[in-house]
């Protein structure tokens, strides 16, 4: 990882002015080669022990270190330790690992924005400790100098801890007010510092009602929902931004003849440019050397790959499977089809960010509505009684208890529990009304290759052809990478064939594989190449001297709880669809076997978000699950979409969830996780609300003390976080 | 009511400590991983010395 490719380390203008901070991080990278792993699978105490014991094992691995809050594993290892090799160690004991960037990861392990929160947190409630007992004498009767020496000693705690503490709520009051609008912060911001101007005012008067506990219990509970909030969204963004340093864009430029390895963003038109067998086309262009089969399934959904050479066109996203190709380009950066279909996404999106949060709504009626109120009881108070003082202060009092430390609690503390309980089942929640939206889902449209499979192709008819031909075929498939040839080794050798004595086998790119078999020749490829009839199936074909050709039929494996989740989603009640670019037998079997009751085959991208945009516009909200380029107009458009963490860059980038591990069962359970989190954030405002329907007469009327305010504030905060535990 | 000016100093100077405990556990990336530090404890593997 070079300098200049490393993101820019901070999101906010004052942080970039920490050089300091940025340098030390690239010492430390120097020195030792930090390795970055994502670990989906691992959840408890067992699996750190045994994580870390298998990683240090590994000649050259100096120390290994989990963190299962974030499911990573930092490894500081001598240059030579290839993240490949420990991801193969990792998988031999049974743990997913994917190598993450550590360059970029850099960048979010220190939070500084968290831990600023955090400060000033603890400073809140270490002063609001002080000040709550000092003020506890206070209520229990303590009288004229005392009272009067208590009231100035809380003042002193107050006042700086306010200016310290509060900072966000101040800062982000005076950037909305600047523009015109009204939100959340600015009632806050008023009654903080009412609270604090009355209070002192009173206590210079030796008056008896202070309330500088309510000032800082108030930052307290709204910092700590800020903290939570805060929290969720960096561990999901710093997991999302992992992902995102899952591929690093690089191709292999030939130039007079040497092999040079260039960002993908440096290629020109008329480039020659070498894509190695499993390699990804960088830029569209034209073969100009080379045989080889191309699996197009992530640009188009169709499964079987498609033959290439000289002078075919292939895309940017397509991987070359079995030879290695020269390509010449003929569209490079933004002219690529690949930019082409995130166009589409730019426009689908734009609908969607239309969607206002419930938080949101509940400002927007809830600001304007508590100024009102404190402005009504100030005036009606001062006409009443021509007492400024008075009517200052009731006008702090009903400011302080419509306050709205529950509301501040309420949606952070749920969407944390919600957001805790899916990341442990594997779920990232990427976007902040994410849940909110994928709770009203009534529709849900799958994706068919590399999302209701897995991608790697299953033989099918094993036990149907006889033991002699396996054999053969399976000594014929042992040194491809073919994936066909890979599925064909995996099945034979799980039945316990062992491969007969083929000699000079040799692999014709974008064929199949030759060799000589008792001196006769036989041929395992494709069903042009051997002169068989092509199925409608995947198939590879077996020619044995003269003799017919021998079909191996092949099927897309199906994912991981692919079956729970349609099973799940269908039992509550939603409409499944699938939609695919495969061919219609593919896709009817595919939801036949799955129960689906709608498909759609070979849709084009446009077609699939066409579909999802008729479908919202029908009134419906729909769930998008994709994995490709072909997905993303369509999860863009989507109201909430999801999307495997295999899937490429831009769906995920698209995608609000992103689904961690390999398995698809946790989606119908955050459905239905969802639902609860909104049932329980509508309660939390009702009970927000009550308190507030019996506290805010009594504040108008001139009857709230300061420990009427303290006890509605702590009693509807605690009861709102506790509701909010509920959903864990 | 002298005992006051004892009291309140020293409530709130033990309090400080406390305040300036935490920014010290915050400092030293104490809350990196609260959910590892939950599970390793159930795990005989650092009875001996807590791992660094």
């Amino acid at each position: 990882m070079t300098a200049t490719m490393r993101p820019q380390i901070s999101a906010c203008p004052a942080c970039s002015a920490a050089p300091a901070a940025e340098a030390l991080a690239e010492q430390a990278a120097q020195k030792d080669a930090r390795i970055a792993l994502s670990l989906p699978s691992i959840h408890c105490s067992a699996c750190i022990v045994a994580v870390e014991q298998a990683l240090k094992k590994v000649p050259g691995v100096e120390s290994a270190r989990v963190n299962l809050t974030l499911k990573r594993a930092t490894i500081e290892a001598a240059p030579e330790v290839m993240p490949d090799q420990l991801i193969e160690v990792l998988d031999k004991i049974g743990y997913e690992a994917h190598e993450l960037d550590a360059g970029t990861l850099s960048a979010t392990q220190t939070d500084r924005a968290g831990r600023e929160l955090l400060m000033r947190l603890a400073v809140a409630g270490f002063a609001m400790m002080n000040v709550m007992l000092l003020s506890v004498s206070v209520w229990s009767g303590a009288a004229d100098a005392t009272r009067d020496m208590f009231h100035w000693i809380s003042a002193a705690i107050t006042l700086p801890t306010i200016a310290f503490s509060a900072q966000p709520f101040f800062r982000n009051a005076w950037a909305v007010l600047k523009h015109g609008h009204l939100n959340m912060d600015v009632p806050i911001s008023l009654a903080i510092l009412l609270a604090v101007v009355t209070s002192l005012w009173e206590t210079t008067l030796s008056g008896e009602h202070a309330y500088f506990d309510a000032a800082l219990a108030l930052t307290f509970f709204l910092l700590a929902g800020r903290y939570l909030d805060h929290r969720t969204r960096a561990i999901a963004r710093s997991a999302a931004e992992e992902l995102a340093a899952l591929e690093v864009p690089r191709a292999i430029r030939i130039e007079d003849g040497d092999e040079v390895q260039v960002p993908a963003a440096q290629l020109a038109i008329g480039d020659i440019i070498l894509v190695r067998p499993g390699g990804r086309m960088p830029v569209d262009g034209e073969i100009v050397e080379g045989h080889s089969e191309i699996d197009r399934s992530l640009l188009t959904g169709e499964t079987l790959p498609v033959f290439g050479g000289p002078g075919q066109g292939v895309s940017a996203g397509e991987v070359n499977l079995t030879g290695p190709l020269k390509i010449r380009a003929t569209a490079v950066g933004e002219e690529t089809s690949l930019h082409r279909m995130a166009d589409l996404v730019a426009i689908a999106e734009s609908g969607r960010s239309r969607y206002t949060s419930l938080a949101d709504k509940a400002a927007k009626l809830y600001a304007p509505g508590v100024h009102i109120l404190s402005a009504l009881s100030f005036v009606g108070w001062y006409l009443y009684t021509f007492d400024v003082r008075t009517a200052l202060n009731i006008a702090a009092a009903v400011l302080i208890i419509t306050c709205p430390c529950a509301l501040g609690l309420a949606v952070p503390a749920v969407t944390t529990a919600a957001s805790g309980r899916l990341f442990r089942k594997g779920m990232l929640i990427k976007h902040s009304t994410a849940l909110e939206r994928l709770a009203q889902v009534d529709t849900v449209v799958f994706d068919k290759t590399g999302t209701l499979t897995a991608g790697t192709p299953e033989l099918m008819n094993l036990d149907q052809v006889s033991s002699r031909d396996v054999s053969i075929a399976l000594a014929l498939a042992e040194g491809s990478s073919h994936p066909l040839s890979r599925a064909l080794v995996a099945a034979a050798r799980a039945k316990g064939f062992a491969p007969e004595e083929v000699e000079g086998v040799t692999e014709v790119p974008g064929y199949g594989a030759k060799g000589m078999w008792q001196g006769r020749e036989v041929y395992l490829g494709r069903a042009a190449w051997v002169g068989a009839d092509p199925i409608s199936r995947t198939a590879a074909w077996l020619k044995v001297g003269d003799e017919t050709p021998q079909a191996f039929e092949f099927m897309d494996k199906l994912r991981e709880g692919a079956e729970q989740a349609v099973a799940s989603l269908i039992a509550g009640g939603k409409d499944v669809y699938l939609m695919s670019g495969d061919t219609t037998p593919a896709v009817e079997e595919m939801a036949a076997r799955l129960g689906i009751p709608h498909w759609l085959a070979e849709a084009l991208p446009a077609d699939k978000a066409a579909r999802v945009q008729a479908m919202s516009a029908e009134g419906k909200h729909v769930l998008m699950v994709g994995d490709g380029l072909n997905d993303t107009a369509a999860l863009a458009a989507a109201h909430v979409s999801i999307s495997p963490a295999s899937a490429l860059d831009a769906a995920r980038v698209a995608s609000d969830i992103v689904l961690l591990g390999g398995d698809l069962s946790p989606i119908g359970e955050a459905v239905q996780t969802a639902g609860s989190a909104i049932r329980r954030i509508k309660e939390n405002f009702r009970i927000a609300t009550l308190y507030n329907i019996i506290a805010v007469p009594l504040a108008v009327a001139g009857l709230a003390t300061p420990l009427i305010a303290a006890l509605a504030m702590s009693a509807s905060s605690i009861t709102v976080s506790l509701n909010a535990l509920r959903l864990r | 009511m002298n005992i006051l000016m004892i009291l309140i100093p020293i409530s709130l100077i033990l309090g400080g400590f406390g305040l300036l405990f935490f920014i010290f556990t915050v400092r030293t990336n104490q809350y990196e991983d609260p959910e590892g530090d939950a599970q390793r404890i159930l795990s005989g593997e650092y009875d001996d010395k807590p791992k660094q």
